[in-house]
């Protein structure tokens, strides 16, 4: 039987919901084993949760204080050490990920694929390409293990049904002292997340500052939405960057996208061709959002959106 | 710190409409315009400041590519780039061996930084730079929003889906740049044609001798499922009654 390594995400208390969708990407494989692994200083409460997706055969703990933050620079060469005998090693297609999987792939002289979007075979996958303007089949070599990025809005989570074995591994791998963590900003919000949320409503340059952007955030509350973002607001600096939607931000597919005051440009598109209805608002009858848009509104943003929030009371 | 290598990817330019070819085989290039990867002219500035504030003393461009990719070394030197080098080839080339090129280049030149795009518009693989810093042995930067050098170390803001992490790193290194890293500046014509006299230095791919990886083989192109343009509503009113007719409020 054909082994996985998958390699988990997680902030050291819960499981980054991308591992789930890795999970059914990675049971898209015929007959494959999928072994979760869960690299930190203390794995106890991120190991449970992983035990319980379905599919997942074993779960392995790798505790190291040295593991407490996800620095790409520690982890490959455990990763490495871990993957020893397996035939595939993937993870999520998100900062994590896309940080620390081709630095394993180098270390194990291999390619990578990214962004796998469908499983075709084996060795033979779909993926998409210029900011998903085409889509190509990829077959990686056999004879190799697979490294892979998971592109994880093309998939859905695993159920949570499951109870596989838990258990804590050591490895020997040399740990580099080149790379030190000194700390994240995070910005803390109870809005449900960008990535994962099933509304989300997103503004654009036409805000024109980071106090208007109080009436997309009053939207969002109403609908229960995640807020995102263009680059062109997160550039001028109305919203935080891990806020940015689109080719080089979060790709996501929540059931509905609200664009509002978004034009609509390729980059921003990619990330968003998997949502469900996308409602577009935009004063520009000509704005290529409208090409996506499955219901769009011709009007003012200022006058629309509080309208539209008043209107779902 | 002496020196600093820059990627410099030749590129669909951002602003074209790529469309997959009839037979599958790859995506239109003729008569497409070809840049820099955005990327890569925000590292190349990014390596311009580091020098120009005296952390650095030369910049060196690399594009790993066709003939044509002399251009954009052209333009990378304009912009202030001290030396390019073309390591040539007509064929695309996988991540792996790019990043064995690079490697080469940095024991030749003895590099202390590399700075790379977080990735290349075109592939939108986002590996060279990790896969050069895991062969290399040294420490990667990825997604930086930030850089500052302090002699032998660099502090690297980083844009994660968290927010911004901090890391610090000890030379040398790989930086992968994020686009708000800084904002590239626009070439002038004067220094355009001072970019004629700069040394650019071509080496046929053959002649490095790197060793070649197990390639991901690409076997088919096609576009991707389009989304179908759906209706328009006059007001609010319709719109949310078109959203709960979707049973989506
Ligand atoms: C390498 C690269 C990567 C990129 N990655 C991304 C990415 O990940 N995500 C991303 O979003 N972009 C990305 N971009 C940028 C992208 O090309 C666009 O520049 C950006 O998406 C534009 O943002 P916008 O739609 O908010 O602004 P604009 O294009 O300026 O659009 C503003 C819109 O608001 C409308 N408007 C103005 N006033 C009002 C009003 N009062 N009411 C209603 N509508 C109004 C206008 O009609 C217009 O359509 C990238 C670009 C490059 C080169
Ligand atoms: N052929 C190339 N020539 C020069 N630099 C490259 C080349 N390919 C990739 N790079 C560098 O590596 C970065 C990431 O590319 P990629 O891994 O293909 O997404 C790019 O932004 C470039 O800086």
């Amino acid at each position: 039987m054909a082994k996985l390594l998958l390699i988990a995400e997680h902030d050291g208390t819960a499981l980054n919901p991308s591992t789930a969708k890795c999970v059914t990407c990675a049971a898209a494989i015929d007959g494959v084993q999928i072994d979760v692994a869960v690299f930190a200083a203390s794995a106890g409460a991120v190991a449970a949760e992983a035990a319980r997706l379905e599919s997942v055969a074993r779960v392995l703990t790798v505790e190291n204080p040295a593991n407490e933050h996800p620095l790409a620079a520690v982890l490959a060469p455990q990763v490495v050490a871990l993957a020893d005998g397996y035939d595939y090693v993937f993870g999520p297609s998100t900062t994590f990920g896309k940080d620390l999987l081709p630095r394993v792939a180098g270390l194990l002289g291999v390619n990578q694929i990214s962004d796998i979007m469908s499983v075709e075979g084996s060795h033979t996958f779909k993926r998409p390409v210029y900011a998903g303007n085409a889509i190509v089949t990829v077959t990686a070599p056999g004879g190799h293990p697979v490294v892979a990025s998971v592109r994880t809005a093309s998939w859905q989570a695993a159920g949570a049904g499951n109870s596989a074995p838990v258990e804590s591994v050591e490895v020997t791998a040399e740990i580099p002292s080149h790379t030190r963590y000194v700390g994240v900003a995070t910005g803390t919000s109870d809005r449900p997340d960008l990535q994962t949320a099933t509304k989300v409503v997103s503004g654009g340059r036409a805000l024109a500052s980071s106090e208007n952007f109080d009436i997309i955030f009053a939207l969002a509350d109403k609908l229960g939405a995640g807020v995102g973002a263009s680059r062109a607001a997160v550039d001028a600096g109305y919203v935080p960057n891990e806020m940015q939607v689109g080719q080089t931000g979060k790709i996501i597919a929540p059931d509905l996208y609200v664009a509002i005051g978004i034009s609509g440009a390729i980059q921003h598109l990619t990330g968003i061709k998997d949502a469900g209805t996308i409602v577009a608002i935009n004063k520009d009858e000509e704005a290529p959002i409208f090409e996506v848009a499955d219901i769009g509104l011709v009007a003012d943003l200022f006058k629309a959106v509080p309208e539209l929030t008043a209107a779902l009371d | 710190m002496e020196k600093i290598l820059v990627g410099l990817k030749r590129a669909v330019d951002y602003n074209v409409r790529v469309r997959v070819k009839g037979d599958g085989s790859g995506v239109e290039t003729d008569g497409v315009k070809m840049s820099i990867n955005p990327f890569d002219e925000i590292a190349l500035e990014e390596a311009l400041r580091i020098r120009d504030r005296g952390d650095a003393s030369e910049v060196i461009v690399l594009s790993i590519g066709p003939a044509e990719a002399q251009q954009q070394l052209r333009t990378g030197l304009a912009m202030g780039a001290d030396r390019a080098f073309l390591v040539e080839t007509a064929d695309a080339i996988d991540p792996l061996r790019r990043a064995r090129v690079f490697l080469e280049l940095i024991r030749r030149e003895e590099v202390d930084l590399v700075i790379v795009g977080k990735q290349a518009i075109d592939d939108d693989n986002s590996q060279t730079g990790q896969m050069l810093a895991a062969i290399w042995g040294r420490p990667q930067a990825t997604f930086a929003s930030k850089v500052e050098i302090q002699g032998g170390t660099a502090t690297v803001t980083r844009e994660v889906d968290a927010g911004l992490e901090t890391i610090e790193i000890d030379l040398p290194a790989v930086i992968t740049t994020d686009l708000r890293l800084n904002e590239p500046r626009y070439v002038k014509l004067p220094d355009i044609m001072k970019a004629k006299k700069k040394p650019l230095e071509q080496i046929p791919l053959a002649d490095l001798g790197i060793e070649a990886a197990a390639v991901i083989e690409e076997t088919r192109y096609e576009p991707p499922a389009q989304r179908q343009k759906g209706v328009m509503v006059d007001d609010v009113a319709a719109l949310v009654a078109a959203l709960k007719d979707k049973g989506l409020v």
